[in-house]
């Protein structure tokens, strides 16, 4: 068996003095695709804002079996996590095409950039013709693209996404839904998705992890999770 | 009309002065939205630097490099050893620090300098520049090299990515981590080159105001109504800001009220943009949404 590119054990995270996560076990396998299930409020995006180091947390957090627990934010982004936040982290100011150069920041090999911003406007045309203009004047459907996009351009091996169909048209999260399995299947990029759309995320994902109040309460395969009769009645609804 | 466009001239060489200095305030402004009280007298410290290095026969071109590098460094260091310890407490407890530093830096200098007034050589001297009998030659000098200065910052944060990453950590700390833009550092360097460009307005303004440690105090006064004016949020609304305060002031100081009180026109400036336009001529209207 090999090493999974995330495993986290006995995730721990805290809001000032309140603890939000309690001992969370779950690993993404490599380019593979876990999906973070749960209703509002279980915990799913503090568990993202967790591995990134963006709140303070503690138990045994490993990237190919490296610990990244205790690194900054900006040191794990730099290790190859990309993270597309809830809201989807917009520089709202800048320029679309800066937005994406942004993304492309940390790296030293520039060789192939042009290659990558190519293959990110391939993906989706519509960033392309846009490149000039003001990222904040995007709808939030092009907005997501950008996040993604500009996560891609780190080059990353793991990429976690906090609600990508949040609040888009259904064709809209379609699109996404398509590229972002054409991302794990081309390029080899691990994905921790964080979805309220269970159905969405399980056809997806591989693995599924699903979070009750900052508890595991159901992990294993995807297709298992979708047969279990209280995951479907509770977040399937038939 | 002939005084008048005198008048106009000066005010224009100064301008120049107070539009970097106000760049210099909108930079951390942007990143902290905070004014660092402390900008003018860290000026004034740089401009005593390159002073005793030309006091002890440095060519004036090497000391005012030697001054910006080693401004830029100590502004570094600044962020790094006294501001950063305070990210994260109170507005008010930023802002002593910042008072603190400005005294600090003001008892220094008038502790290894004295409090006696001294020239500073210009490096742009003889014949008033092009004919123009209304500027001298180190008015003309100012304006040119305030000129440049505005120039090559809006060329670092327009086509450099160290600039991009800079507006991008200041815009939006929390994605530019995510990047992996050290957001920390990009803090410390928009304190270097605020520093630097602070080190650049003092020594262009020290030939004319004359060099003591509370040179800088209305000179800073000047610019923070021109960021004001202009829009503390727009860098370019701030260097126009900073030019129009220069000649609404010498104009004003000739005609109306006297040169003893000119001072007076920039707190009415401040005061009168809070009140009717609080965003300044180019600002963005901040809405808060309680």
């Amino acid at each position: 068996m090999t090493t999974p590119i995330l495993e986290a054990k006995g995730l721990k995270a805290y809001y000032g003095s309140a603890q939000a996560l309690f001992d969370l076990d779950f690993t993404v396998e490599e380019k593979g695709v876990t999906a973070l299930l749960g209703a509002n409020g279980a915990g799913k995006t503090t568990t993202l804002r967790a591995l990134s180091g963006l709140i303070a947390r503690e138990g045994d957090i490993r990237l190919r079996g490296k610990p990244i627990g205790a690194l900054s934010t900006e040191d794990i982004a730099r290790l190859g996590i990309a993270h597309v936040p809830d809201g989807r982290g917009t520089f709202v100011d800048l320029t679309v095409e800066e937005n994406l150069r942004l993304g492309a920041f940390t790296r030293v090999d520039k060789k192939d950039l042009k290659l990558d911003f190519e293959r990110v406007f391939a993906y989706f045309p519509r960033l392309a013709e846009r490149r000039r203009q003001q990222a904040g004047t995007l709808s939030g459907g092009e907005q997501q693209m950008l996040a993604i996009s500009r996560a891609v351009l780190m080059r990353p091996s793991l990429l976690m996404l906090d609600e990508p169909s949040f609040g888009l048209a259904p064709m809209m999260v379609e699109e996404i839904f398509r590229i972002l399995a054409a991302i794990n299947r081309d390029e080899g990029v691990s994905l921790l998705l964080v979805e309220q759309n269970a159905s969405l995320a399980l056809d997806l994902a591989d693995h599924a992890v699903l979070i009750e109040t900052g508890r595991v309460a159901m992990s294993g395969s995807a297709a298992a999770m979708r047969s279990d009769d209280s995951v479907r009645m509770a977040y399937l609804g038939y | 009309m002939n005084e008048f466009l005198h008048q106009l001239a000066s005010g224009l060489a100064l301008g120049g002065v107070y539009a970097i200095m106000a760049l210099a305030l909108v930079m951390i402004y942007q990143a902290t939205q905070l004014v660092n009280f402390a900008q003018g007298e860290m000026a004034m410290f740089s401009t005593y630097f390159a002073w005793k290095l030309m006091d002890t026969g440095w060519p004036y071109w090497g000391a005012f490099a030697a001054t910006v590098v080693v401004s830029f460094l100590g502004g570094l260091a600044i962020e790094r050893l006294v501001v950063r310890p305070f990210a994260k407490a109170p507005v008010l407890s930023s802002i002593i620090v910042f008072i603190g530093l400005a005294l600090i830096f003001n008892a220094l200098a008038g502790w290894l300098y004295g409090y006696s007034v001294v020239t500073v050589d210009t490096p742009f001297s003889g014949r008033p520049w092009f004919g123009n009998v209304y500027m001298s030659a180190h008015e003309s000098g100012a304006v040119l090299v305030s000129l440049a200065v505005l120039a090559l910052v809006y060329a670092f944060f327009r086509f450099t990515p160290l600039g991009l990453a800079m507006r991008a950590a200041a815009q939006n700390p929390t994605s530019s981590r995510l990047v992996g833009i050290r957001v920390g550092w990009m803090l410390a360097l928009g304190w270097g080159l605020a520093a630097a460009i602070g080190a650049i307005a003092g020594m262009m303004a020290a030939p004319i105001v004359y060099l003591d440690p509370n040179m800088m105090g209305g000179v800073l006064l000047y610019a923070f109504a021109g960021a004001v004016l202009g829009g503390i949020d727009n860098p370019f609304g701030a260097a126009f800001g900073g030019f129009a305060v220069g000649v609404l002031e010498n104009l004003i100081g000739a005609y109306v009220v006297g040169a003893e009180t000119k001072l007076s026109v920039a707190l009415a400036i401040i005061i009168g943009v809070l009140v009717w336009r609080p965003s300044g001529l180019f600002g963005r209207r901040l809405v808060a949404r309680v």
